[in-house]
């Protein structure tokens, strides 16, 4: 034990279970195939809601502890009545959640403590793509950049190793920058 | 090259033992005690088997390479020898590892316009202060690291190899070198959809990560430099500039438009063991061992990546693991199994090692 783990840590990861998840699965890989899933209904004009209950995993049906829903909608310079965020800004929330939590669980497992981390992202975007005016701009966003800013005991260098590690590790960012399969049907 | 296969031939007389050339080893497998070997050039019966066939033998392709247009010649390493073998026109590189930054060099060198697709990688420079990088990996410990000292043992088996090449000039090919050279720099090749290449955004990220990386051994190596007495006898320390990425390296590149006539997929290499007929290996296809003792009792492997320490894979570190090896493959023939095991397990003795050296 060194004298920084001696300290007691306490990002509020469970790093042991974490561990202790990754050495079961890697013994049944098969445990280790999730599906998440989402349902989302129309309300009305721009506006829909999106609940998340259950998903699989660990070989068998999962659920929340509750139902969480999410209004989405556009601003009013979209003629449109703002009742949700936008679903690009859900797109960004769900980078900055899962590059957060990578950062927490990382520093925990490197006996680091956090005191305050703060993410800041900006996804930049030519409306031009999805209003059909010019077919040779991307729907998407051009770039998503994303600053944190992040008190700890640890130096600088060890502070932007956990940012890359988290990176590395992450679901979300792995989601948005490579392709992924999308298969859209109707029932 | 001369003087390497000179080197290696000069084991044959050393060692004195039956040396049979252009003998294809077609199957092995358990016979009574011990294992049947069948060649071309008959069938053998041995109590104790060392499996030193390599592990570069077949190039990985990826999947995606069923996407490539027809009108793109896909090459691997194993096919390649020059770049005249290669259409005049622009080449995609895959991969980052050392083969992928040699060939990316030479090709563009010939002429031809270069993109190279890059992933994980591992930058360290080829010199210094004012030594090769090599010299301190081996004179630090760093190459020594025992695989049962190892932080992350399967992490440290699958490292690409080190983006460095043999030039006489010992000229860099890191990413920043190569780019400088005009080299376009994209990210891992994550798709083909309609004959477009994809390429991940995780470019900057992949470079952050090797710059870090090497940040963390030079320190290693300045720590056992100062412990060692050796500041002063050599250069200061340096620390090299970041890996220098444009702004937004593109993310698509049309594989059909003619710019692009010939992918080399630089992406790493996997041993052939299709003749080795003892459930061995693991559902990766990798053998399952101990430091080179494979768990069928007499069966030993040599060469794999770290297998014993980190160097087991160079020349340099085949002599070493050789030594345990032999050791404990001649306990096992004289019966002795306990014994055996013991020394497996045993550590060598302790090193003047850098405490955190990570690659």
């Amino acid at each position: 034990m060194t004298a920084a783990a001696e300290k007691q840590i306490d990002n509020g990861v469970n790093v042991t279970a974490l561990l202790g998840a990754r050495e079961a699965l890697t013994a049944a890989p098969e445990a280790a195939k999730f599906n998440w899933r989402a349902t989302c209904k129309w309300v009305n004009g721009t506006h829909s809601r999106t609940s998340v209950k259950g998903f699989f995993g660990l070989g068998q049906e999962q659920s929340h502890k509750t139902e969480f829903s999410f209004d989405v909608d556009h601003p009013e310079i979209f003629a449109s009545e703002d009742r949700g965020a936008t679903p690009v800004e859900l797109v960004l929330t769900g980078l900055a959640g899962c590059l957060t939590a990578g950062v927490a669980a990382i520093a925990q497992l490197r006996n680091i403590q956090l005191k305050s981390v703060k993410a800041t992202l900006a996804g930049a975007m030519d409306i031009q793509g999805i209003l059909g005016i010019d077919s040779d701009v991307r729907n998407g966003f051009e770039g998503i950049s994303v600053k944190f800013d992040i008190d700890a005991d640890a130096s600088r260098e060890e502070i932007e190793a956990l940012v890359a590690q988290s990176q590395k590790r992450s679901a979300v960012f792995d989601i948005v920058t490579n392709p992924t399969n999308v298969s859209v049907s109707v029932n | 090259m001369a003087e390497t296969v000179a080197y290696i031939a000069r084991y044959a007389e050393v060692i004195a033992a039956p040396l049979w050339a252009r003998t294809t080893v077609t199957s092995v497998r358990h016979s009574g005690d011990g294992y049947a070997v069948v060649t071309n050039q008959g069938e053998w019966r041995c109590r104790a088997v060392v499996i030193a066939s390599g592990a570069c033998n077949v190039a990985n392709v990826p999947a995606l390479a069923a996407a490539v247009p027809a009108s793109v010649t896909a090459v691997t390493p194993l096919e390649y020898r020059n770049p005249d073998q290669l259409a005049d026109g622009g080449v995609l590189v895959v991969g980052a590892a050392a083969t992928g930054v040699q060939l990316a060099d030479e090709i563009h060198r010939s002429g031809r316009p270069v993109t190279l697709a890059v992933g994980e990688h591992v930058r360290v420079p080829r010199r210094y202060r004012g030594r090769d990088i090599q010299w301190w990996m081996d004179a630090s410990g760093v190459l020594d690291v025992r695989f049962d000292e190892a932080d992350d043992l399967a992490r440290a088996r699958n490292l690409p190899s080190l983006q460095l090449a043999g030039y006489p000039d010992r000229r860099a090919v890191d990413l920043s070198a190569l780019s400088s050279r005009g080299v376009r720099l994209v990210g891992r090749l994550a798709g083909i959809r309609d004959g477009r290449a994809q390429f991940s955004g995780s470019l900057r990220n992949h470079a952050a990560l090797a710059d870090l990386k090497m940040n963390r051994l030079l320190a290693a190596i300045d720590e056992w430099a100062a412990r060692a007495g050796l500041d002063g006898a050599v250069s200061p320390p340096e620390r090299f500039a970041p890996t220098a990425i444009a702004t937004s390296p593109p993310l698509t590149l049309d594989l059909a438009s003619g710019e692009i006539r010939t992918v080399v997929w630089a992406t790493g290499f996997r041993p052939d063991y299709s003749w080795l007929d003892v459930p061995v290996l693991d559902r990766k296809g990798r053998i399952r061992h101990a430091g080179g003792v494979v768990e069928s009792p007499g069966m030993y492997l040599m060469g794999a990546q770290f297998m014993r320490r980190r160097k087991s894979a160079l020349i340099d570190g085949a002599g070493d693991d050789a030594r345990e090896l032999a050791a404990h493959l001649a306990a096992y023939l004289a019966g002795r199994h306990a014994e055996a095991r013991a020394r497996r397990d045993a550590p060598s003795g302790p090193g003047l090692r850098p405490a955190a050296a990570t690659l």
